[in-house]
């Protein structure tokens, strides 16, 4: 015992060093090692990210509703990839900039937004105040994990600058269109900059699920066993596990990419004629980076989504003022999804020639998913069932998320079927599926946590009024695009082509396409309240109280802006699950993880009871020891 | 029963092993992850065919001894940094410095032999793929060198060698770490190429 008093005792010493240390505006708010500040950095990067995505998407949503369209008037914006017709006057997107649009999108959606925008904000910010740590196990390794984000980030953007354009053979980078740098225009420097970007991006990745894995691990405070761990934190840690064993094996995909593209091997190249010209490598196969690819790609969809429920699990408990329904089915459920992610690559690849016995075992585990992803649908509803719902605008985002967790999961086992795919492969109807389940429900389920945790992050509330006029314009928009999409998809239009109008059996659609680009604007549009409420916010929003929402975790006891180390006196003791909401015969209708049994008689249950007898033997035990 | 419970539910100290030593370990989690893809890689290339077949160059035993003891003076270093002393440690961490860099000698060498075998980095991906093994390999022992010659630094500059047994046995477990990791290699090839 007295071990661990002097450790307690040599942290506030430190702690008090740094408190009165006086750091300089760089060492504070630029490279800064404090998580707080971190995980801000992330998130505003994020967001700027998000908007870049989503941009990228209405000017491809105005090439595909909008065929005939003139765009010259986006020619400041766009330059050259306007391409004006000689003999009509009217601009045109260029058709291989089209590609690179839809790629960008892609690659920043996925890996940029909803992985460093997600993960890098609520890990980073979550992990150290929800475990009673004062920080990360290495804040300087987790400072470079921004920085190596953001250096990443600036080779991305500078990619939309050059001649040739960014990469543009999709966020897949499936060999030989972007091995063989004239196969297009995109497949050159811009592909080049896209594997040095996210080689560092992987480096980043690795450096931040590192420290989220060791942090939770070692630097939980006393009481806090995993059993009363937060299901956040349990998702982060999950997440960071599957980075840790996916992000590496894309790194050994594009080392070998590397290699194809600029010294000559045929791993993924084999008897290629290209321009009539016929080239030296023999050998290769495309289809090994495929596997190499998805053993990340597949991982990757839950490291986008894991967090998401994880924040959506802590939200609709404390705004149902009801524990989480399953705690322990729902820890059960995300160690399954997890364990699971990694053998059902091959379902991304069952037009590619495989096996189909081999199809059939990628079948069975795939749809095996739908059993604990069910698990946790059916808890999020029955926690909200006879709850004493309190609809914040993050409550209402949560509940999105389950609308389309489930809405979009369902198609997923349409799509997990080895001889459907066959038919659906590639079509709209793989956009609407994941543009769902896991963009838009991950999407939710991050801006649920900013709406949530801002007053923690800023000391300030934000907008209540606009935050519902932003869930409504969100939720439906997302539907009126994405729902419309499925049918698209089983009339067999295929994904990221240019232009619809030279067949005849899609021109029925074509007010269905206008429908959806229409949609798509208008909830583009409806993020800009977001934008704008946070910012707004941050200076001019109203003062935060210490727990506004009446919630039972650790980072509610801090102060309303905690400083470096996040509690000023010593770090709290656990004494109970982070879920006690309406508990019946308690004073409040929630108890903090920080009160002891022996304070609440009126609530304890038989065996807490007994518990909390000893729990006051064992305070003298330690006056006398 | 009643101290029993006691025990348990007190808020207990919640100790693992030290944050940097677990870091660590994490890190050669990631590192095994992209060895796992490179040699699976090449199991599902070979499983489909026109695979070039060579004789492994008899010189990897030369490499692979070599790094085995460089591993022994490793832990020397080590056991003379617990025991206070400086001169065996400096001398140890000399002695793997120098083995380290024998054994990346030997393995380039072992490169020019496959040239004269006629087996390519650019060609059949059955020779690409040992080239890109052994790179790599070589490209994280080359960082474990680095360590190395930190530690070799701090050495010089510590005030008694035992104050910095902790961070020597961080940078004598990578060691032992990437031995073992060339000797899976090693023995992978001797199976599969």
């Amino acid at each position: 015992m007295s071990t661990a008093h002097l450790d307690n005792f040599t942290d506030e010493m430190e702690h008090d060093d740094h408190d009165h240390h006086e750091q300089s505006f760089i060492s504070k708010y630029i490279f800064s090692q404090d998580h707080k500040v971190i995980a801000k950095q992330f998130l505003i990067s994020g967001i700027i990210w998000a908007i870049i995505g989503g941009l990228l998407s209405v000017i491809f949503r105005l090439q595909l509703g909008f065929p005939d369209m003139d765009m010259a008037w986006l020619r400041p914006l766009l330059g050259q990839w306007i391409n004006i017709d000689a003999a009509t006057g009217l601009g045109k997107l260029d058709t291989e900039f089209y590609l690179a649009l839809v790629t960008m999108h892609g690659t920043i959606m996925v890996f940029f937004v909803l992985t460093a925008g997600l993960s890098g904000t609520f890990s980073n910010f979550l992990i150290p105040l929800q475990i009673g740590a004062r920080d990360m196990a290495s804040g300087f390794m987790n400072m470079l994990s921004y920085w190596f984000f953001f250096a990443s980030s600036m080779i991305m953007f500078a990619s939309f600058f050059i001649s040739t354009g960014p990469a543009s053979g999709s966020w897949v980078i499936y060999p030989p269109l972007s091995a063989l740098p004239q196969s297009m225009s995109g497949a050159g420097l811009g592909m080049t900059l896209w594997l040095v970007a996210m080689a560092l991006f992987i480096v980043s990745t690795l450096l931040g699920g590192i420290n989220y894995i060791a942090t939770i691990i070692n630097l939980r405070t006393d009481g806090m066993s995993f059993t009363k761990l937060p299901l956040t934190i349990w998702a982060f840690f999950l997440t960071a596990i599957i980075g840790l064993l996916s992000f590496p094996v894309l790194l050994s995909a594009a080392l070998l990419l590397i290699l194809d593209r600029s010294f000559g091997t045929s791993f993924y190249l084999s008897e290629i004629y290209i321009g009539g010209e016929a080239l030296p490598n023999m050998g290769g196969s495309p289809i090994l980076f495929q596997h190499l690819f998805w053993f990340l790609g597949h991982p990757e969809v839950y490291i986008v989504l894991l967090p998401s429920l994880g924040i959506t699990s802590e939200i609709i408990s404390t705004n149902s003022r009801k524990p989480i329904f399953g705690y322990k089915a729902m820890i059960g459920s995300m160690m399954a999804i997890a364990i699971l992610s990694f053998v059902v690559w091959a379902h991304h690849m069952f037009v590619s020639g495989m096996n189909p016995f081999a199809g059939s075992i990628f079948m069975l585990l795939t749809l095996i998913i739908a059993v604990p992803s069910a698990i946790k649908a059916f808890n999020y509803i029955t926690t909200l069932w006879k709850g004493n719902i309190i609809f914040t605008p993050a409550m209402m985002f949560s509940i999105g998320l389950v609308s389309f967790f489930i809405s979009g999961g369902v198609t997923g086992i349409f799509l997990g079927n080895a001889a459907l795919d066959i038919q659906l492969h590639d079509t709209y109807f793989v956009t609407a599926h994941f543009h769902l389940v896991m963009g838009s429900a991950a999407f939710f389920g991050m801006i649920a946590g900013v709406y949530h945790w801002f007053p923690k992050m800023f000391g300030r509330m934000m907008d209540r009024k606009l935050g519902y006029i932003h869930f409504w314009t969100s939720f439906i928009g997302i539907y009126l695009i994405f729902f419309p999409m499925h049918y698209i998809g089983i009339a067999g239009f295929p994904r990221r082509y240019y232009s619809f109008t030279n067949f005849d059996a899609f021109s029925t659609f074509t007010d269905l396409n206008a429908f959806i680009s229409v949609a798509a604007i208008a909830t583009f549009v409806a993020q800009l309240i977001f934008v704008f409420n946070f910012f707004y916010s941050i200076f001019k929003g109203k003062r935060a109280t210490q727990n506004p929402w009446d919630s039972t975790t650790l980072e509610w006891t801090t102060p309303i802006e905690p400083g470096h180390g996040n509690w000023p006196g010593p770090i709290p003791k656990v004494y109970r699950w982070p879920y006690d909401y309406s508990k019946p015969g308690a004073k409040e209708d929630f108890i903090m993880q920080t009160v002891p049994y022996a304070q609440t008689p009126e609530s304890n249950l038989p065996h807490e009871q007994e518990l909390a007898g000893l729990e006051g033997k064992d305070d003298n035990a330690i006056k006398v020891d | 029963m009643v101290t029993e419970l006691n025990i348990k539910e007190v808020p207990q100290k919640q100790l693992g092993i030290n944050p940097k030593k677990f870091i660590l370990w994490l890190f050669m989690v990631s590192i095994v992850m992209v060895f796992a893809a490179l040699t699976s890689g090449f199991i599902v290339r070979q499983a489909e065919g026109n695979w070039l077949i060579y004789e492994l160059p008899s010189q990897l035993w030369v490499s692979t001894v070599i790094l085995l003891i460089s591993s022994l003076t490793a832990h020397w270093a080590l056991k003379a940094a617990q025991n206070n002393n400086s001169l065996q440690t400096k001398l140890g961490l000399w002695v793997t410095l120098g083995l380290g860099l024998v054994f990346l000698s030997t393995q380039f060498w072992v490169w020019e032999i496959l040239v004269q075998h006629n087996v390519y980095l650019v060609g059949n991906p059955g020779g690409s793929f040992l080239y890109v093994l052994m790179g790599v390999h070589g490209f994280h022992l080359i960082s474990g060198l680095i360590y190395i010659i930190i530690m070799l630094a701090k050495s010089y500059r510590a005030n008694k060698v035992s104050d910095i047994q902790f961070q020597l046995s961080l940078s004598t477990t990578y060691w032992h770490f990437l031995d073992g990791l060339w000797i899976y290699l090693y023995v992978f090839l001797i199976i599969y190429h």
